[in-house]
């Protein structure tokens, strides 16, 4: 077995427990800590598949920003959070999320995937432009160079969304600050 | 390790994120389960991307929008929630029934 094998099922265990700790968690403080560590060992998965910068925005923005956030609605809606945190839906979802995860594996596991399994992992050509498969190289292949080609990617084919995303952004900003400020007649 | 791997490790995650959001009741834990849900998206992008048949990171660039609107709706989210609460002492969101018909 591989290195590369026993990282993916220990990161594999840990983020499937953590997930479940999450939405099955009474306390909604201790659920945003166990969405933390989900967020880190998904950041592990990142670095396994070759996307060490999507690794760090990872941390960045979601250990980092979103948690914080979360932590911060958590902390002012503090009295609310008392008595039962599960609604009458709790059977009918765990059936149709089970029926969703039953669904979607049987299809990953039937589909016919061509050659891209045979190929393995791949890394992203660096400035030496080589390609090497990260199975038979070992870890040390792993940290490829992803950053050049993003910025690439998203500098020329994907200018325009890159644009609009920050249109979204600045519209989520008003919006938010438009929310929580008090109404001129209400204070 | 294959594609299979991390599309069910992806599935697993999305389905207990679809379970969070439907059975939890405080609009916060259904924001938490919210971001689990984005997070299995990002893993089934990413995957796709190493595993591709050429060599290209594009599913790593939508990852990042998908990050940036996730970035995005946290923020909106958690003014909601505020604003929710400010004017009802709850975060209920079986009570938030105005827009029902």
């Amino acid at each position: 077995m591989l290195p590369l094998d026993i990282a993916f099922w220990v990161m594999a265990a840990v983020g499937v427990a953590t997930a479940l700790a999450v939405v099955m968690e009474k306390d909604i403080f201790r659920a945003a800590l166990f969405l933390v560590v989900s967020f880190l060992v998904v950041a592990g998965i990142f670095v396994l598949l070759n996307a060490e910068f999507l690794a760090m925005v990872q941390v960045l923005v979601y250990v980092g920003a979103i948690s914080i956030l979360i932590i911060f609605a958590i902390m002012l809606t503090r009295n609310a959070h008392e008595g039962n945190p599960f609604n009458s839906f709790q059977l009918p979802a765990l059936v149709l999320s089970t029926m969703m995860l039953a669904a979607i594996a049987f299809v990953a596991v039937n589909t016919e995937w061509h050659d891209w399994d045979q190929l393995g992992l791949q890394v992203l050509p660096g400035d030496s432009g080589e390609v090497f498969s990260a199975t038979e190289q070992g870890i040390k292949n792993v940290f490829g160079n992803t950053t050049q080609v993003i910025a690439r990617l998203l500098m020329r084919d994907f200018v325009l969304p890159m644009e609009a995303a920050s249109v979204v952004l600045l519209a989520a900003v008003i919006g938010a600050l438009a929310l929580v400020r008090e109404n001129e007649g209400e204070a | 390790m294959s594609l299979i791997h991390f599309q069910v490790l992806s599935a697993a995650l999305f389905s207990i994120g679809v379970y969070g959001v439907l059975a939890r009741r405080s609009a916060v834990m259904v924001l938490l389960a919210l971001e689990l849900m984005l997070n299995a998206v990002n893993v089934n992008l990413i995957a796709f991307a190493a595993y591709g048949e050429q060599v290209q990171a594009t599913g790593q660039v939508i990852a990042i929008f998908v990050i940036t609107v996730a970035a995005a709706e946290v923020g909106l989210a958690m003014a909601i929630i505020l604003r929710l609460f400010r004017d009802r002492a709850s975060v209920d969101v079986d009570e938030v029934d105005l827009m029902k018909w």
